[in-house]
Formats: structure tokens, sequence, C-alpha cells
């Protein structure tokens, strides 16, 4: 049953942008945030909330933009090296984040990207400052497109990571070392007690869930061609946060829906009101308070199974 | 005379004033089941945190096959062959019995596994059997934190075993464990203990466990130890009669 | 050499003042209702923003210049008045109890809406209005020459410090906060009412960050963003000095003061980080913070 809704939840997002082309941009971005959003639900299964998750969004965006500028201009390339720089970055703030739990690690990772959207905005001899980078459209597999097409092909590309990527997410999630990760949340003290060295059970999920992150912000770079120190901004973290929370932590596929449900909620909403960050704040709260599993978990009510 | 399994050494530590270990001195040796009785308070559990690196004492050491264990964290000890189950059972809440049965099974087999399934590699089939073993596997698909508290007891006392320890330490393992299935369940763990040959230290209140499954008792009193020997012994001793068992 | 030092330090120091206000009131909310408040900077922000416009008001309507400073603890005064009880009330209280990851997404939440409004509110626009620092003027004292009313705000830190520890130790209600702190439970079963201790700590965490960024505008203005770089801000100095600790957050807003003006000083672009980098320092050496505790035992 629930494989039957995947498919033709797939088949739909294959097909929408021919149905209406204006959509296939805003769902391009959905499927990078709900990749960096599908990262915060990772760390939400130990327990740990990222409220400053969007700086491995844009760590990837700009490393991306830099290795663009050094003559690096084929999309496979450059969408695994900005992974791998949001990776890297990831192991090394994880390393000293993963002593801490509950509100000091979240107030710490939101501390980091605050210092690192000031250092974006500030070093404008490096990043260009608060105008930001541009970015040429990449080659695609060798091949020089123009932009529409480019467009689509990343499009494309990205549902096929989706469906990859989620996959090998979700068989991590289902291992010894994601459940180990969720043990954490738990009973760490338990963990210990058996053996496990808890810490590196969470720099693993840290470094795995500031990939997924660095894929999003790959594709949002490749999408949007203009990379911007906003990429590291609260208020982009407070969004996947909320992608995360709404989608449910009840499964891989749960932020990516929360994050479609989003962002066509945003472009609809953006001709109708301005107080975005409003409305996704009330949004959290009446999520936590009246749907706690998310989006994800009302789909999964509804096919007979437990939530 | 051999080695012991473990031993204490004029361990001492205090808390607010109290001083809740005051020079303990204790050995295990391999194959014995030892008893540690005495009132509450007197410092029992301080002893197992302190053997188990939960605490570091102020003074004093604790050996495990002769080498000093005392500065080590609670898991590397628990990779060296101790095991612990908690006075209040520390469980998954969260994960069902047979999960959190599989954790336990990874954690000691490696849990740098990343793809396949918990249950995969014959984990499950480890776990199911140890479930079995002590009567657990009927709640096999309950979430731990739906146990009732006996119940409870027995599946952080598993979790334990599957380690597969050289030693475990029960804290009062059957203390919420209704007095009819007191006896099974102590049967049951001590014939699969001594099968195993696991050494095991066991904190206890009810004195009829104590005088059927111990071969050495000991007597625990404001900190450190106030008598030792085999059950006969001990509780012919007034000053034990007196201050822990209770004598009309 | 001392003639650029000293005023560096006297800036340091009206900075740490500033900064401390804010971070004690989150220090104080911490510890009272076991809640980090990730929206606490945004009070700080809108107190900025009321008492800009309450002073640009003043000036427009040509009062008395002088009345700008009791409009400055007027402000924070209404911001507390406003959004104490309500927050805490509506809000704080559904979160106690439950896990910490519920408090903080609620509270990161009702930051996103208190930055929204604010923006509603009072625009896009940076406000300023710098009659008290004009009336104050400055003093010279050995051939350098201070803004009174950083030495203002300096004694007003030191006041507050003080009037805080009399209050928790010597006064009755200082009493039954302590009481609430040591153990929550206890105090109840003894017939404390939790819920106005609650309320009255939870408002007057809010006074304080309201009256550091009131107190702010005569030097710094009221500007977008302020809620949030303060938010972090007020975490790293809680944090330094060891969350619940009110002497030290003191303490670490002084070593954050100084940092930042040294950072401007020699690097100019570091400035924004340098606060970060004390942070990182010190949790790397005393995780919970300088005079903070680790958590109890629990088996």
């Amino acid at each position: 049953m629930r494989a039957a809704l995947f498919l033709i939840a797939l088949a739909a997002l294959a097909l929408a942008p021919i149905a209406a082309p204006w959509l296939q941009f805003v769902l391009t971005l959905a499927v990078a945030k709900g990749f960096a959003a599908l990262g915060v639900a990772v760390l939400l299964r130990g327990g740990l909330i990222s409220i400053g998750h969007a700086m491995f969004y844009a760590v990837s965006a700009y490393a991306i933009a830099f290795l663009a500028r050094a003559g690096l201009n084929e999309f496979v390339v450059l969408l695994l090296l900005g992974t791998l720089a949001s990776a890297l970055a990831g192991l090394l703030v994880g390393a000293f984040l993963v002593r801490y739990r509950a509100i000091f690690f979240a107030m710490l990772n939101l501390a980091m990207s605050m210092v690192l959207y000031a250092l974006l905005s500030k070093l404008y001899g490096i990043t260009g400052g608060t105008d930001g980078l541009r970015l040429a459209v990449p080659r695609f597999f060798g091949l020089t497109l123009d932009k529409a097409s480019f467009d689509t092909a990343l499009y494309y590309a990205g549902l096929v990571l989706m469906v990859g990527v989620g996959y090998g997410v979700q068989r991590y999630l289902a291992s010894p070392l994601g459940h180990a990760l969720a043990a954490v949340h738990t009973n760490e003290l338990r963990l210990e007690y058996l053996g496990v060295p808890v810490r590196v059970v969470l720099l693993i999920a840290y470094t795995v869930s500031a990939a997924l992150a660095g894929v999003g912000g790959a594709i949002a770079a490749m999408a949007i061609g203009h990379i911007l120190p906003e990429f590291a901004f609260w208020t982009a973290s407070g969004h996947l946060v909320l992608v995360a929370v709404l989608g449910g932590i009840g499964g891989v596929a749960g932020p990516f829906i929360g994050s479609l449900f989003l962002e066509v909620l945003h472009t609809l909403a953006v001709g109708v009101t301005d107080a975005w960050n409003l409305i996704i704040g009330v949004a959290l709260i009446g999520v936590i308070f009246f749907l706690p599993s998310g989006l994800y978990g009302l789909i999964r009510r509804r096919s007979g199974e437990p939530a | 005379m051999t080695t012991p399994l473990l031993q204490a050494k004029d361990l001492r530590i205090a808390f607010y004033g109290v001083q809740a270990a005051d020079g303990v001195n204790l050995e295990i040796r391999e194959g014995e089941f030892l008893a540690i009785i005495g009132p509450n308070g007197s410092g029992k559990t301080t002893f197992l945190n302190l053997c188990t690196g939960y605490l570091r004492p102020s003074s004093g050491e604790v050996y495990l096959d002769g080498k000093p264990i005392t500065a080590m964290a609670p898991r590397t000890i628990a990779r060296r062959g101790i095991a612990r189950a908690f006075q209040i059972p520390q469980l998954f809440l969260d994960q069902s019995v047979i999960e959190n049965l599989m954790i336990a099974v990874a954690a000691k087999r490696g849990i740098w596994v990343p793809f396949k399934a918990l249950g995969a590699d014959g984990r499950r089939r480890e776990a199911e059997e140890l479930l079995a073993l002590v009567g657990l596997d009927g709640e096999a698909q309950q979430l731990a934190g739906a146990l009732p508290e006996g119940r409870r007891k027995l599946l952080d006392i598993v979790i334990a075993l599957a380690l597969k320890p050289r030693l475990v330490l029960l804290d009062e393992p059957t203390s919420g464990v209704s007095t009819i299935e007191r006896f099974t369940l102590m049967e049951t763990l001590m014939s699969a203990l001594r099968r195993a040959k696991v050494t095991a230290l066991f904190v206890e209140h009810d004195m009829d466990v104590v005088q059927r499954y111990a071969d050495r008792v000991v007597v625990w009193d404001s900190g450190s130890v106030m008598a030792e020997g085999p059950p006969s012994e001990v509780f012919k001793d007034e000053r034990v009669l007196r201050n822990v068992v209770g004598v009309a | 050499m001392l003639d650029t030092l000293i005023p560096l330090a006297v800036d340091g120091l009206a900075s740490a003042a500033l900064i401390f206000f804010v971070a004690v009131g989150l220090t104080l909310v911490f510890s009272v209702l076991r809640v980090l408040n990730v929206a606490h900077g945004s009070f700080y922000a809108i107190g900025a923003y009321v008492a800009a416009s309450i002073g640009l008001w003043i000036a427009s309507a040509s009062l008395n210049p002088w009345l700008s400073f009791p409009a400055l603890v007027f402000s924070a005064a209404i911001v507390a008045v406003l959004f104490g009880p309500l927050v805490e009330r509506c809000l704080m209280r559904w979160t106690y109890g439950k896990s910490e990851a519920i408090q903080i997404l609620v509270t990161f939440g009702l930051f996103l809406i208190l930055e929204d409004l604010q923006r509603i509110v009072f625009g896009v626009r940076s406000l300023a209005e710098d009659t008290p620092m004009q009336l104050l003027g400055s003093t010279q004292i050995g051939g350098v020459v201070y803004l009174n009313y950083q030495l203002l705000l300096i004694a007003l830190a030191v006041i507050v410090v003080l009037r805080l520890r009399i209050l928790l130790t010597r006064t009755r209600i200082g009493r039954l906060v302590t009481a609430v702190v040591a153990d929550r439970e206890m105090a109840q079963s003894i017939g404390i009412n939790t819920n106005r201790v609650f309320i009255l700590s939870f408002s007057l965490g809010v006074f304080l960050a309201a009256l550091g960024g009131a107190l702010a505008t005569p030097t710094a203005g009221a500007a977008p963003g302020l809620g949030a770089e303060t938010m972090v801000l007020a975490f790293a100095v809680a944090a330094i000095g060891g969350l619940g600790q009110i002497e030290g957050a003191a303490l670490a807003a002084i070593i954050v003061g100084l940092a930042r003006v040294l950072a401007i000083y020699f690097a100019p672009s570091l400035d924004a980080v340098a606060p970060y980098i004390v942070m990182l320092v010190v949790l790397l050496v005393r995780p919970y913070g300088l005079f903070g505790q680790a958590a109890t035992r629990r088996i």
C-alpha cells in the first residue's frame, strides 16, 4: 500500500513540471531543502536539535562557487565536492558539539551558524560579502546546456538523488548504528554501559546530517545560480527545523513531504503576506502541540499503521 | 592464591558531607556468587558506581584481573567484561523489548554496522534466545516503557547478560518482582550464570534469596564492609543480626 | 598607550554592562524555570525599538529632554508587563516538564514570531535616539575623555548585580525563588505559589533583557536583526559564566565586552566572532562554564 503511494507521488513529481512549468523551480528548491531538513531529522533521531543547520547548506553552496571560480565546472564533481565540504565542516564542528546535549547543543549550533553568517557577510574579498557570488551554469555529465535545460536536468537528478540517498539514509537508520543513535536519546547511560562510545555515534550522525545539508545546498546553489550569506541565516535554519518537525521523525520521506508542502505554501503565500517567519513560528508551535508526529504520522495513520 | 577477578582496595568517596565509601576492601573470585547486604543508604550502590567508572573515588583503587580500572570510563570497563544491571531499570523505553536486546547484542558484537538491518547476522536470533532464557519472549514486541515494574527489572538484567560478561553486577535483582516469581527468576538466572561460568555480585534485601544462592556474603554498613563469610556464618553474627537482618 | 587602552576598557565595560543585562535575565529564567528561552534576545530588540520610539516622540513633542531617562526604564517595564505574564502563561507553562526538545522548538517558534512582529510594528529601518547620551556629556580625567553615559551604564550594571544578589538572599520573594530553584516539587508541597514565582521570574527576565536594549539605544540605536545577534551573544555569555550563575554572567560579560573591543581595535572583521572564540576556549576547558555545575548523578 505504501509502496503504491510512494510510486504515485514520485510519478506526480516527475510529471509536475510538464503540467505546470513554473513548479519546477519551486520543487527543485523543495527537494534541496528537503535534504537539509532530512539532516536535521537524523539528528532529531538522536534527540539533538540543530537550529543552525543552514550553515552546512551554505558551506556547500559557497564551496561550489569557489570551485567553479577555480575552473571546476562539472555538475557531478561540484555536487560531490560540495557535499564533501559540508561533511568535513560537520566533522570539525561536530567534534566539539557532540559533548553537549539539549539546549546547549541547540544554541551552540545557532551560534556557529551566526558566526558563519557574519563571516560570509563581512569578508567581502573572499565571499563577495552581502552581494554574494554568482555561479555559471555547470556542464551536465560533460554536456554544455543552456540554463533551462540544465534546470530540468538538475530537477530530475535531484529526484533521483532523493530516492537514492533517501534509501541509503533509511538503511542507516534501521541499522545497528542508526538504532544506537536513537538509543542515545532514550538512554545514553545504558548505551555507555553497553560499551558503546556515544560521542562517536553522535559524531557520525552529525557528519551524515551535515553532508545531507550539503547535498541540498549544492542543488540549491546550482538551481538559483546566486549564492548569498542568507543561505546560513538563522531563519533558514528555522525553516529546516519546521520542515523536519512537520515531516515527523517517522521516516525518511517525512522531511521531503514537509518541504514540498511548505515550499508550495510559501510560493502561494508570498503574494499575500510578508510575515512568513510569523507563519512558520506559529506553525511550528501548532505542529508541536497538535500534531506531534507531523504530517508523516498523519499519512501513516491513514493507511492503517500505528503512528 | 590466584588473582581475584575484581578487587577493591581502600575505596573512599564522600558526597555532601557523607562518607559514602569509607575504606572499602573487597575481593570477588572467579566463578563465585557474592551477595552484598546492608541497610539502605549504606553505600552499596555507590560501590557499584565506583567499580564501573561512574564515580571516581577520592582515594583507593579498583582492579580487574589485577589491573587497575579505577580511572576508566563505564564503556571501557563494560568492554573489559563487567556488565551491570541497575536498581532502577535502565532501559531503552521507546524501543520494543526485542529491540532493546538486539541493540545490546549489536553493542557486544560491534555497533559499527551502517547498512544492514538491526536484526540481521543472527542478532535477532541471539536476542530471542536471551529473552526466552528469562521468559520475556512473550513480550518481545511490547514497548519497554509499557512493561510493568517486575518485567522491567528482568529486561534490565538480560540486557546486561547480552554482553556475555565475565562479571555481572546486579543491583537488587528481585526488588519489584513478586515473591512467587522471585525464586523462579533467581533459579533461571543463577543456573544460566553457572552454565556460562559468569561471576556474579548481587546486592540484595531478600535474605532467603541470599541464603539460597550466595556462596559468600559481604555485609555493608556505613560505607564499608562490616562482616563477610559464607551465609551460614554471617547470619549467626550478632552484629549482623542486630544492624542488618533484624532480630525480634 | 594607556590613553588608548583606558577608553577601550571603558568601551568594553559599557558594552559588557549592556550584554550583562540580557545574559543575567536569560540565566535567571533558566535557573527558575529550567527553560532556556531562545526568544530572549527578541525582548532586548523590542525593548530597544520601544525606547527609541518613545525617545523620538519625546523629542518631536518638545518635551523636557531629561524625560528620556525615565523613558528608558519605562520602555523596559512596558515590554515586561506586556510580554512577561502573557508569554509565561500561554507558552512557557506548557513546556514545563516536557522534553527539552519541545522547549527548544516552542521557544524557537516564539523567536520567529517575535522577530516578524517587530518587523511589522517597527519596520525595517534603524532607529536612533541619543538624547540621554548627549545630555550627560563627558568628563575628563587625567587627559582621557570619558562618555558619562558609559560610566552610568557600568554603574547601573554593578547596582543590578548587587540588587539581584540582595533580592535573592535577603527578601522574602527572593527566598521563595531560591526554594523553587532548589526543588520545585518540594516548594509546591510546602505551599509556595510556584505559578506566581514563575510569572515574576520570567517577567523579571524579560524586563532585564528589554532594559539592556533600551539602555543600548543612545549609543547603538535599534536595528533589524538585533534580536538574533543578541540572543546568541547572551547565550555565549551565560554559557561562559555558567548557566544559572548571576556573578558568572557578570564576569563573563566583562570578559566578552573587553574581547569585543579588543577585536574591534586590532582585527575589525573579527569583532562579531570574538565572543564565540572566547566561548569555545572556555567551554573546551570547562564544559559547564566558569562557575557552572554538572548535573547530579542519576543512578
